[in-house]
């Protein structure tokens, strides 16, 4: 394949002789050549690494403001590998809290979610408010004077902010702020909530979680690319068509909408497909899955986007698929349903995955039930194409055991190209640039 | 409780028929599982934290009408389902079965299972919970109008993929 990338052996962790790290990713503009070494998916050490040059500086997903809608609402999470309270205080504020305990550590919350007073910690009994201050320490009395009690609260996220909703954490305190972290990510997070009459989109209730024996950076690039849909998803692809489903990508008109499918380069490292739709969208395109009876109703649904966002932007939002992936681990899959993916990276060949669905908080039950069975026909661990995608990872991770012997991937495709489709790699380009970037400057 | 409600149906044909249908998914007689089952069957696998949950609000892992159901099997028996191939190899043990209510001809069934699923070069994955079944008798035979599957596990994570019939 690359001869001018011949394998040669790099030594462990990409160290050759006095320490220097040899390049992971190898770019070529005149060669036209980009190959990643497949070390990056298997070295304990670059994963470690990893967690200092990326998870502890980026901005990391938290959770989505309507998941603590009311005073009190709580949900515990991980966030780059901490404990952490996403959680509404009495006031309404929201806040990350790092879930351990001033006193000796131990977590003080220990539920997957709920609504709370406070929270108490089971060893010594030391409790707390929902905005992390320290209300109570059983026997104050026997604390010295220069016990300061208005100083121990439990400590917050070193950085807290959202989006649209979508909260974010970053553990660096000199980190950019979100929204130019997020750069052109966030004109396709508006293309998400403006399907909502009001701006407003929730987390649907219901979570999916599953593991894959796999690199967290495996799902990245699976994420958004295109070019494995026919391979991997021959299953998915049989079952829409059997369903009446026209899977020939329509003619877009050329002026509103994209003609073809692109991978585009949002900056940051974050990257995005976007696809005319054929495959249906509750907001709002009907196919025939949905029942002649749900005609109607989609029709409805667009005349509002129209009504509200003029024809070009409703055409924008409805006829278009779109995989966004910000860096480094949120995916929101905005195609035959909307969902919110996060992963995080457990070791070097592991990762656990969290999805919810998204969707209008306006939606009526007909058209919640539409947009959670397009859901589960396509995504989630029952679903009829993500577990074809977990085989391929998983299948891929198994392979890179030779990675000494065959040490690179190839992601070339479409170099040579002025135009990245979502077929070629140009978008997962992206995203290895940016990875590589950072790992080069926190080495 | 466990006499039968109903002395059209008693608990030991209930067995009989869970132990078939037990049997059919792990010998992956996948079309003659189907036919067990209701022209307008459901199977439900609701998230581990929402077991009663409607699947028209919340979010499942699985919730098959009869027609994504029908689809599920022409998938689980292509070559290209890549999730199960080669398939897993599986063993139900059901236990625990009682009827828990008699509506018309519709019987609610309440039975325990523990799945063991076995793929090539994986460790067993075992999936632990309980059924909460609607059978009908349909021409006088037992079909399956409902079938739910309720895991018991806090983390679903290293369960991974439910690529197979549960």
């Amino acid at each position: 394949m690359n001869d001018h990338f011949a394998p040669q052996y790099a030594g462990p962790g990409g160290r050759s002789g006095g320490g220097r790290v040899q390049p992971l990713v190898r770019e070529s503009r005149e060669n036209l050549s980009f190959a990643v070494n497949r070390e990056v998916f298997v070295s304990r050490e670059i994963f470690e690494r990893e967690q200092r040059a990326i998870f502890d500086r980026c901005w990391i997903y938290l959770g989505h403001a309507s998941e603590v809608r009311n005073p009190g609402d709580y949900k515990t999470r991980s966030v780059a590998g901490r404990p952490v309270i996403f959680c509404r205080d009495r006031s309404g504020q929201v806040h990350g809290l790092i879930n351990s305990c001033r006193h000796r550590g131990a977590i003080v919350c220990r539920e997957r979610e709920g609504n709370a007073r406070g929270f108490y910690c089971m060893y010594h009994g030391w409790t707390y408010n929902t905005d992390g201050t320290l209300r109570g320490v059983p026997d104050e009395a026997s604390y010295p004077p220069s016990f300061d009690k208005a100083a121990m609260g439990l400590a917050h996220v070193p950085r807290l902010e959202s989006y649209k909703d979508f909260y974010f954490v970053s553990f660096d305190r000199n980190a950019v702020d979100l929204e130019t972290y997020l750069a052109g990510a966030k004109a396709y997070i508006d293309l998400v909530v403006d399907q909502s009459p009001s701006g407003r989109m929730e987390i649907i209730s219901g979570i999916q979680e599953y593991d894959i024996k796999a690199n967290w950076k495996l799902l990245v690039e699976n994420s958004v690319d295109d070019y494995h849909l026919v391979a991997t998803h021959s299953t998915w692809l049989n079952y829409m068509r059997n369903s009446g489903v026209n899977m020939s990508p329509p003619k877009g008109s050329g002026l509103l909408l994209p003609t073809k499918g692109l991978g585009k380069d949002l900056g940051n490292g974050h990257l995005t497909t976007d696809n005319p739709n054929y495959r249906g969208r509750p907001v709002a395109r009907w196919i025939s899955v949905y029942g002649e009876d749900a005609k109607a109703d989609i029709e409805a649904i667009r005349a509002e986007l129209a009504a509200r966002l003029g024809e070009a932007r409703a055409a924008r939002v409805a006829d278009t698929n779109r995989n966004l992936a910000i860096f480094p681990n949120l995916v929101i899959n905005d195609g035959s349903s909307v969902t919110v993916r996060h992963f995080t990276p457990v070791a070097p060949d592991l990762m656990h995955v969290t999805a919810w669905a998204l969707g209008p908080v306006e939606e009526t039950e007909a058209q919640r039930a539409r947009r959670l069975h397009a859901f589960l026909t396509f995504y989630g661990p029952g679903g009829f194409a993500t577990p074809d995608d977990v085989a391929a990872l998983e299948n891929a991770q198994q392979g890179y055991a030779s990675w000494r012997e065959v040490p690179w991937n190839d992601l070339s495709r479409g170099m040579a190209k002025n135009e990245h489709t979502n077929t070629d790699e140009e978008h997962l380009r992206v995203f290895w640039r940016r990875w590589s970037e950072l790992m080069e400057a926190h080495a | 409780m466990n006499k039968p409600l109903d002395a059209t149906v008693s608990r030991a044909e209930i067995e009989d028929f869970l132990f078939h249908e037990a049997d059919l998914l792990d010998n992956w007689k996948l079309d003659d599982w189907l036919a067990l089952l209701t022209d307008d069957a459901a199977y439900y696998v609701p998230p581990n934290d929402k077991p009663d949950a409607d699947h028209r609000t919340t979010l499942f892992t699985i919730a098959d009408d009869i027609v994504r159901l029908r689809e599920r099997v022409i998938r689980l028996k292509d070559p290209n389902c890549h999730a199960e191939y080669p398939p897993s190899r599986t063993r139900r043990l059901i236990a625990n079965v009682r009827i828990v209510g008699v509506d018309g001809d519709t019987i609610g069934v309440a039975a325990n299972f523990a799945v063991y699923r076995y793929r090539r070069g994986e460790p067993v994955r075992e999936f632990v919970g309980h059924y909460r079944h609607k059978l009908r008798r349909v021409g006088g035979v037992l079909k399956i109008a409902e079938r739910r599957a309720i895991l018991d596990a806090h983390e679903l994570g290293p369960m991974g993929s439910v690529s197979f019939i549960l």
